[in-house]
């Protein structure tokens, strides 16, 4: 795919076009072996998808992405570093921030406090990932949900599940990372909320965020992605630009109901 | 009298909560009894005498009582809290990710072993606070109140009044509380786990330091049994507030030092120390979540 070049020129290159890259990444819960050995890659600027149906095992790859569980085996690169086995909050601080299933709103902190920990990393200090940073990046924030600078005051467990949702995609920009990975942003909301959540993952991608987005909802994530990945059971088993995936005839009966 | 007894019962109310503060504390991070709790309290009385004895030797007492009594504070709770740290280190994080029930009986080995290593190392019979303190009191309508007991009741409420600054105004108390909500979001916001339960112990120890050496000036006599009893006492302030809520801790001490003393002096002195167990029995029975504890508190 890339043009010739010095061996030392080219391998430059891939590490800074390819952001995320799994090699045979294996994930297992005591016996269980959820994530069976899987591998691929996220380019800088992409939107990559992950469809697969209910208990493939792709929590499990981002939450192994994340830190949160440790592989078994297998590589994970982050821009060009190793970061397998290293905690769940230096990877934060690398640069990686997740918005999980479920949406993890802390219930009993306000929405300001919510995102006030989404930039624990970053401080409220003076100078360089300080006040003026944090401040900036709140309204920032506050911009692209307008709902939630309303609601600041509120406990964040009294939100509506649209809104959790907003922070908590909200929070997980407040530590300004390079990617982003969605874990089922659409679950359980309205088709109008969806079309809101998928229209500011479009824009915040197209300010230069990369993203790794876990969808059911494959029709509307294909149609947003660049590239997907499909998972079944613990491994990719089809892989493609968003289009192609949309029209294979397999992908079409499993997961477009078609 | 009545007054009389409510300014006794908030004294020895102020140290349960000061004590009970640790164990909710732990309890909301980490869903653990620490049963060891105690003993750092007893520790905190211990080494009061240590750096007061010390202090007077070398001095510095005789030139300035205020002084002296500030230092030992402090060194008591900078001790305590190296032994809060260090037994959370030693016997509760190798057991992070084992079965609840585990943790709870290295708890238990942890008090054993504490208790044992103080009768060790300063014997087995009574310890002496050292007799620097004045006594002066203060007397208002019936009620004679002595400058410790007024000291007492200030200071606890003033440290009280700091935690709940700390926990709701700083970026470690915000922490605090998000890791008390959900440890895996926690962590995937940047926050090192282990270092926010390390935190929590060290407040936890340094509050219970200081109600340890309160204690020993108020009674004057120190042995190293005292923090089990201090520590079921303290537990059911805990529990009588709510386990896990920070609030509860404080109102459940001050309701629980009011019960025991006017239980002492309207019903009967000697069954003092059974209140407390009396009182536990009837709010795991009536309301177990505890005054301000949420009914939904047990997590799946
Ligand atoms: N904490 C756990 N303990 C044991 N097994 C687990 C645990 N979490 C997930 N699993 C198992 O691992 C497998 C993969 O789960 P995972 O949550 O990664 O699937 P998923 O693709 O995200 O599914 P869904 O679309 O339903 O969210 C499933 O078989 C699940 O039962
Ligand atoms: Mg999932």
């Amino acid at each position: 795919m890339l043009p010739e070049l010095p061996v030392t020129c080219h391998s430059l290159l891939v590490t800074y076009f390819i952001m995320l890259k799994l090699e045979n990444i294996r994930t297992s819960y005591g016996r269980i072996e959820a994530v069976k050995g899987i591998s691929l890659e996220v380019g800088r600027g992409e939107i990559v998808c992950l469809i697969g149906s209910n208990g493939a095992g792709k929590s499990t790859t981002l939450m192994t992405i994340s830190g949160v569980l440790a592989p078994a085996g297998g590589t994970i690169y982050f821009e060009g570093n190793e970061t397998r086995g290293l905690p769940a909050h230096k990877i934060v601080s690398m640069g990686i921030s997740q918005v999980p299933e479920g949406r993890r709103i802390f219930p009993k902190l306000t929405v300001r406090e919510n995102l006030e920990m989404g930039a624990f990393l970053r401080g409220k200090g003076q100078g360089a990932g300080g006040k003026g940073d944090f401040a900036s990046q709140l309204d920032y924030v506050f911009s692209l949900f307008p709902v939630l600078h309303e609601r600041q005051k509120q406990l964040g467990g009294t939100l509506s599940g649209g809104e959790q949702q907003m922070l908590a995609i909200g929070r997980a920009l407040m530590s300004q990372p390079r990617l982003l990975l969605l874990d089922e942003p659409s679950l359980g909301l309205a088709p109008i909320i969806v079309g809101k959540i998928f229209r500011t993952i479009r824009d915040l991608n197209a300010g230069g965020l990369t993203i790794l987005l876990v969808e059911q909802n494959a029709k509307a994530a294909l149609r947003l992605s660049h590239r997907g990945y499909v998972m079944e059971s613990g491994t990719i088993t089809g892989e493609g630009p968003g289009n192609e995936l949309l029209s294979d005839p397999h992908i079409k009966k499993a997961y477009l109901g078609e | 009298m009545l007054l009389q007894q409510i300014i006794n019962g908030l004294t020895v109310g102020g140290v349960y909560a000061l004590i009970a503060l640790g164990y909710t504390l732990v309890y909301g991070i980490l869903e653990l009894i620490n049963f060891a709790h105690g003993e750092i309290y007893m520790i905190g009385a211990y080494l009061g005498i240590i750096f007061l004895g010390i202090f007077t030797a070398s001095g510095l007492t005789q030139y300035s009582l205020f002084l002296s009594l500030f230092l030992t504070f402090i060194m008591s709770v900078i001790v305590c809290s190296a032994y809060g740290f260090t037994v959370e280190k030693l016997a509760y994080k190798p057991l992070r990710n084992a079965p609840r029930l585990n943790p709870l009986i290295s708890a238990i080995g942890v008090s054993i072993f504490l208790q044992n290593y103080v009768m060790l190392t300063q014997g087995a019979t009574d310890k002496v606070f050292p007799h620097v303190l004045p006594v002066t009191t203060v007397k208002f309508l019936d009620v004679t109140m002595t400058s410790l007991q007024i000291f007492i009741i200030i200071a606890s409420i003033l440290l009280m009044a700091g935690l709940h600054v700390f926990i709701m105004k700083t970026k470690t108390g915000k922490a605090m509380r998000a890791v008390a909500q959900d440890k895996v979001m926690a962590s995937l916001m940047g926050i090192n786990i282990d270092r926010i339960i390390s935190v929590t112990f060290i407040i936890g120890s340094g509050l219970a330091a200081v109600a340890g050496l309160m204690v020993a000036m108020y009674y004057g006599l120190v042995n190293y049994s005292i923090g089990y009893i201090a520590g079921i006492k303290a537990f059911t302030a805990a529990v009588l507030g709510g386990i896990g809520s920070i609030p509860g801790a404080m109102i459940g001490g001050f309701v629980l030092g009011l019960i025991e003393s006017l239980g002492a002096s309207y019903l009967s002195s000697e069954y003092k120390d059974a209140y407390a167990f009396i009182v536990l029995i009837v709010i795991l029975l009536i309301k177990p979540t505890g005054l301000l504890g949420k009914s939904e508190g047990q997590k799946p």
